[in-house]
């Protein structure tokens, strides 16, 4: 199944950066990498609930702003304590300017 | 491997000893009844949240029996034998090392003036239950030091509806290791969510149920609280003749003065390596958990120095403050204001070094410029005071250079 929502504008999100997208409730991290791809993440760090998107982005790895755990936004791959339970991620497509995820 | 102290410091040391690929057996022996737990929640949601608490584990059993680790629980190491190399623990069991690392942490000071032990103290899961089952409605609670613990538990006694008082003998809260116009925020927001904070106020004695102020003051109190500061838990350590002077004496491999014998933790006191060798001892969660790390790495025949930054936080109402690296190496200091509400003072050396940043603000609003400083500080990158003033020069484009 898919379940394609448009998150935002592709200028929205700085280069090595992330940004938060809520949606029906749930939220999301949408982030874009130094290479310019973008990634797409449950917006909330898996150890206490704290919003990813208030984290840096260095790389490949968001760390958490609270208790610096640090997760692969590309696989969702936690990278050790204090988190240890992977980050679920969502496909992600930019058509015509616009950030588009599978939250399906 | 042994290790004596199942708290962060342990817990985190057997995880390691595993990544690091160590297949030989490991001990873990520790004094309390419950598998290795975080401690920040105690003071915290342990005894705020809605639902019954229980503590949150570092290590379960299934992760102890995937890493093969055997854990005694409930159970102290009495005696260490250096020459013997082994650990008597008091079921009457005998343990021998090959390494062994101590993390027995620290434990609550507690009040000498006349009736001081009325004033209950804050370490552990039961400590945390005991002061949950007092914090109820229109309590009155008395909390005597104005440092982390006091503040975070005033936070949360208010949160319970609590009445609150907080009395602080300093002329002002947060004395030690923290900028004054941080300190002085979050003495504002306790006074603006009710508690009622007593500021360079001696104590004369404790009655069951009252707090005699120096001046003369009487203050009822159904509970009293002593946040005062914690002691390094040295005494299995001292016992055995190893160096001591405020805390377990290390080299910067962590490695006691013994053979064979490490410290980690609030236990440990260690020169810095990123700080000209200065000596430490620090009481903060991560630091036991990079401890852990550098001993194990060394246990294992490594010659790893200590580097990581010190970095703490603290929870307190909306608040959240985070104090990175050794701000008091500082003389001078230059803030950086996030928003209207969050900002970060950072902290440089007469040469211009910057050494540290103390940062405070509404939810997780300086998280991320704190570690980017952080990150400076690690690369020894020091920019002016007007590229670290200015909020619309990135911290990351600073360490990019
Ligand atoms: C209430 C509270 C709130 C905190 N909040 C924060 C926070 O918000 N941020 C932060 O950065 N830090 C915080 N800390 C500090 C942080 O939890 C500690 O720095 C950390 O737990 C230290 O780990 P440790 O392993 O050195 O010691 P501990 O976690 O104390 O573990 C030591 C263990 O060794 C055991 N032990 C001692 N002697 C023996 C013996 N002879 N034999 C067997 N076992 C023994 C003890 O029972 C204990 O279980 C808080 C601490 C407390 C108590
Ligand atoms: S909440 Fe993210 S690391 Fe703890």
């Amino acid at each position: 199944m898919t379940q394609w929502i448009e998150a935002c504008a592709a200028g929205d999100v700085a280069e090595e950066d992330v940004m938060r997208f809520d949606h029906g409730g749930r939220t999301f991290a949408i982030y874009r990498s130094p290479s310019d791809t973008y990634y797409a993440t449950d917006g909330l760090c898996t150890h206490e609930k704290i919003h990813l998107a208030d984290g840096l982005v260095m790389d490949h790895t968001i760390e958490c702003p609270k208790h610096n755990g640090r997760f692969d936004y590309t696989t969702g791959a936690a990278k050790g304590a204090p988190v240890c339970i992977n980050l679920k991620t969502y496909p992600v497509k930019v058509e015509a300017g616009k950030v588009f995820i599978n939250i399906a | 491997m042994v290790i004596v102290g199942a708290g962060m410091a342990g817990a985190r040391a057997v995880i390691a000893l595993r990544a690091a690929d160590y297949k030989g057996p490991i001990t873990l022996i520790g004094e309390e009844l419950h598998l290795p737990y975080d401690r920040p929640p105690l003071s915290k949601a342990s005894i705020t949240s809605e639902e019954a608490p229980a503590p949150i584990l570092l290590l379960d059993e299934d992760q102890l029996r995937s890493l093969n680790a055997i854990f005694i629980n409930h159970t102290k190491a009495v005696k260490l034998d250096v020459k013997a190399k082994t650990v008597a623990l008091s079921n009457g069991q005998s343990v021998a090392y090959d390494k062994l690392l101590i993390a027995t942490g620290a434990k609550p000071r507690r009040l000498t003036i006349p009736g001081g032990e009325h004033a209950i103290v804050l370490r552990d899961f039961p400590d945390a239950e005991v002061l949950r089952a007092k914090f109820k409605p229109g309590k009155k609670i008395a909390i005597i030091g104005g440092g982390f613990i006091g503040l975070e538990l005033a936070a949360s006694a208010r949160k319970l509806g609590c009445d609150v008082t907080l009395i602080e003998a300093q002329p002002r809260i947060l004395m030690r290791g923290v900028p004054e116009a941080i300190a002085k925020i979050v003495h504002d927001k306790h006074i603006s969510e009710g508690v009622n904070i007593l500021t360079g106020t001696g104590l004369a004695r404790l009655e069951a149920q009252a707090v005699h102020l120096a001046d003369g003051r009487v203050i009822p109190a159904d509970t009293m609280i002593a946040g005062i500061g914690a002691a390094p838990e040295v005494s299995l350590a001292a016992e055995a003749g190893l160096k001591i002077d405020n805390g377990i004496v290390c080299d910067e491999h962590l490695r006691t003065s013994a053979p064979d014998v490490y410290a980690a933790g609030d236990c440990c006191n260690f020169p810095h390596g990123m700080f000209g060798g200065r000596r430490t001892r620090l009481e903060t969660w991560r630091s036991a958990t990079d401890q852990a790390n550098t001993a194990v790495a060394n246990m294992l025949g490594g010659s790893v120095v200590h580097h990581a930054l010190p970095w703490f936080w603290s929870d307190q109402h909306d608040l959240t403050l985070q104090i990175a690296g050794m701000g008091d190496l500082g003389i001078k200091t230059v803030t950086r204001q996030l928003s209207p509400e969050a900002f970060i003072i950072f902290h440089i050396t007469d040469e211009g070094r910057l050494v540290g940043a103390s940062g405070i603000g509404p939810g997780n609003s300086i998280g991320r410029d704190v570690k980017l400083t952080e990150m400076l500080i690690a690369k020894g990158i020091s920019p002016s005071a007007a590229q670290l003033a200015d909020p619309n020069i990135a911290l990351k484009s600073l360490l990019k250079g």
